[in-house]
């Protein structure tokens, strides 16, 4: 069954200054949906997730989304200010701003963070201060802020950028969770083997959207290519598609001297 | 003995020294609770800049007969909110556009005064404060700044907190977040308005620094910091002004030697722990 729409771009384009960063693109998301966006730096990834946040206004076409609906985002982790005074319990209620009308966190509102983060498994850790905590756990501190605004649609930039394989399968279970209990989701990723390929729905983009669909039918060499303009090859293992870089045979030969 | 005591409180038998040393204080604390803001969101040279650019204002309005309060406070609030939009904006380099607009509007006074006004006693007043100067309406101002600042940050701190912590997360989640740099842009040049007389243009901004710095040192709370900040500068602005009595030496220099000395007593004794966290702090 097809999902309500809760996002739809048409005819997008988003510029920085007057250089276009995403050309004319049409792009849906329903209620259901767990989208990876794959692409080279640059390629417009972050740009598309915040025109569909609303920070960014297209300077072409729209994006229209369902009335009131909730959005959580969370940014990349290499963005945060890890010194900034602030505790765990104090960055998840922080998405009550814009309704919190006192300055200390409620009764309530606490009861229902130590929910969240008992949820994502950072239960007691709510008086740390952030710098404190472990990679994951902190990715995890930022997934429980967008989810204490009980969002429709999550929205990740980069959720596995920089962290280790065991941190990466720990989000990736708690991504495939979120979405089994309902919450639609959308991610950016450089990640193609550890995160892209586990999702049920794949875009590639490099400014414009080069191919929309399963992993099967994306991760192709040739839309690889297209998409990072570098040769790719792709092997099928266990049913899922596997990339592996293209490297050519005169620098994998030179490469072999060393070894 | 009984002699030594009673001179430890002859400077307030003079009437100028006490307003002095009541607008010192408030000014103090509030530099404190807005420094808090200025020292996290990285814009010590905004704070900076701010109070050259007010100088502008504040010869602009003695030079026009305008009230200090109403023409210097305009232009302040005006510059303010100009400042803020090209450092979110980031439209040419914000350092460099901030170095031209304020050190524009600075010169600008400088040329004013020179040409118009009484010269070289009221640049010295307006560049490094003077106690002299101080009346019940300045007193009046620095009060009623204080508690609209007090008011402002106690109302919308979770929204202040948000927007300095994580801007683009504040927009997307329902935080005005241009709205609240453009008040706290507004505060900030109120603040610099109504303490510009006893702590002068040029050192205003180190009181701006020094308390909120100190309290970052001491706490890993940002709730914390809010009190502790202010605590910080009333108590160097008190003493400093008061110490000043008795050594003869300017009152502004006096408070912000002794806001540098409780930061370096604060540096030495937290260790390690101060360090990493003052050490996250841009441009200190």
């Amino acid at each position: 069954m097809i999902g309500e729409v809760l996002v739809e771009c048409a005819h997008m384009s988003c510029a920085y200054n007057s250089t276009l960063a995403i050309k004319k693109i049409d792009f849906t998301i329903r209620k259901g949906d767990f989208v990876g966006i794959v692409g080279p730096s640059g390629s417009g990834k972050t740009t598309l997730l915040k025109a569909i946040l609303g920070s960014i206004v297209p300077v072409e076409g729209h994006v229209t989304k369902k009335p009131h609906l909730r959005m959580g985002y969370v940014p990349q982790v290499e963005t945060v200010d890890w010194n900034f005074p602030v505790t765990v319990l104090e960055v998840v209620a922080m998405t009550r701003s814009s309704t919190g009308r006192l300055p200390r966190v409620t009764k309530d509102e606490r009861a229902d963070a130590l929910l969240v983060l008992e949820r994502l498994g950072l239960g007691g850790l709510e008086n740390r201060h952030i710098r404190e905590l472990s990679g994951g756990q902190q990715q995890r501190v930022f997934v429980a802020r967008a989810l204490f605004h009980r969002p429709e649609l999550l929205v990740l930039d980069e959720p596995t950028s920089g962290v280790d394989v065991r941190t990466r399968h720990e989000v990736l279970h708690l991504l495939a969770d979120l979405h089994d209990e309902g919450v639609s989701i959308i991610l950016s990723t450089h990640d193609l083997n550890g995160l892209a390929a586990h999702l049920p729905r794949l875009v590639c983009l490099n400014s414009e959207i080069i191919a929309d669909g399963s992993p099967v039918e994306v991760l192709t060499p040739e839309v690889l290519e297209q998409t990072f303009g570098a040769p790719m090859e792709v092997l099928i293992h266990g049913g899922m598609p596997v990339v592996v870089d293209g490297v050519g045979a005169d620098i994998a030969e030179r490469m072999s001297r060393f070894g | 003995m009984s002699f030594v005591f009673a001179g430890l409180f002859t400077p307030f038998h003079y009437q100028f020294f006490n307003n002095g040393i009541i607008v010192a204080t408030i000014a103090g604390a509030l530099c404190g609770l807005l420094g808090v803001f200025v020292v996290l969101r990285g814009m010590s040279y905004i704070g900076h800049g701010l109070s050259h650019a007010v100088f502008g204002g504040a010869a602009a309005s003695a030079v026009m007969n305008i009230n200090y309060f109403v023409g210097a406070g305009v232009w302040g609030v005006a510059s303010g909110v100009i400042i803020g939009r090209i450092a979110r904006r980031r439209l040419i380099g914000a350092d460099a556009a901030i170095g031209v607009v304020t050190t524009a509007s600075f010169a600008l006074g400088l040329a004013l005064l020179n040409r118009y006004g009484q010269a070289k006693k009221s640049i010295e007043a307006v560049l490094f404060g003077s106690v002299l100067g101080v009346k019940t309406i300045d007193i009046v101002a620095v009060s009623a700044v204080a508690i609209l600042s007090v008011v402002i940050v106690v109302a919308l701190y979770r929204a202040f907190l948000f927007a300095t912590f994580d801007p683009e997360v504040a927009q997307v989640s329902g935080v005005r977040v241009a709205w609240i740099e453009a008040l706290l842009m507004g505060l900030l040049s109120l603040t610099i308005l109504v303490t510009m007389r006893v702590i002068g243009t040029l050192l205003i901004s180190a009181l701006l620094v020094i308390p909120a710095s100190v309290a970052r040192m001491l706490t890993n709370s940002f709730a914390r910091m809010l009190w502790i900040s202010p605590i910080i500068g009333a108590v160097s602005a008190f003493t400093g002004m008061y110490l000043s009595y008795f050594l003869d030496t300017s009152a502004s220099a006096t408070i912000i030697l002794t806001g540098t000395l409780m930061f370096i007593v604060v540096y030495a004794v937290t260790g390690l722990r101060g360090r990493t966290r003052i050490s996250g702090l841009h441009h200190i």
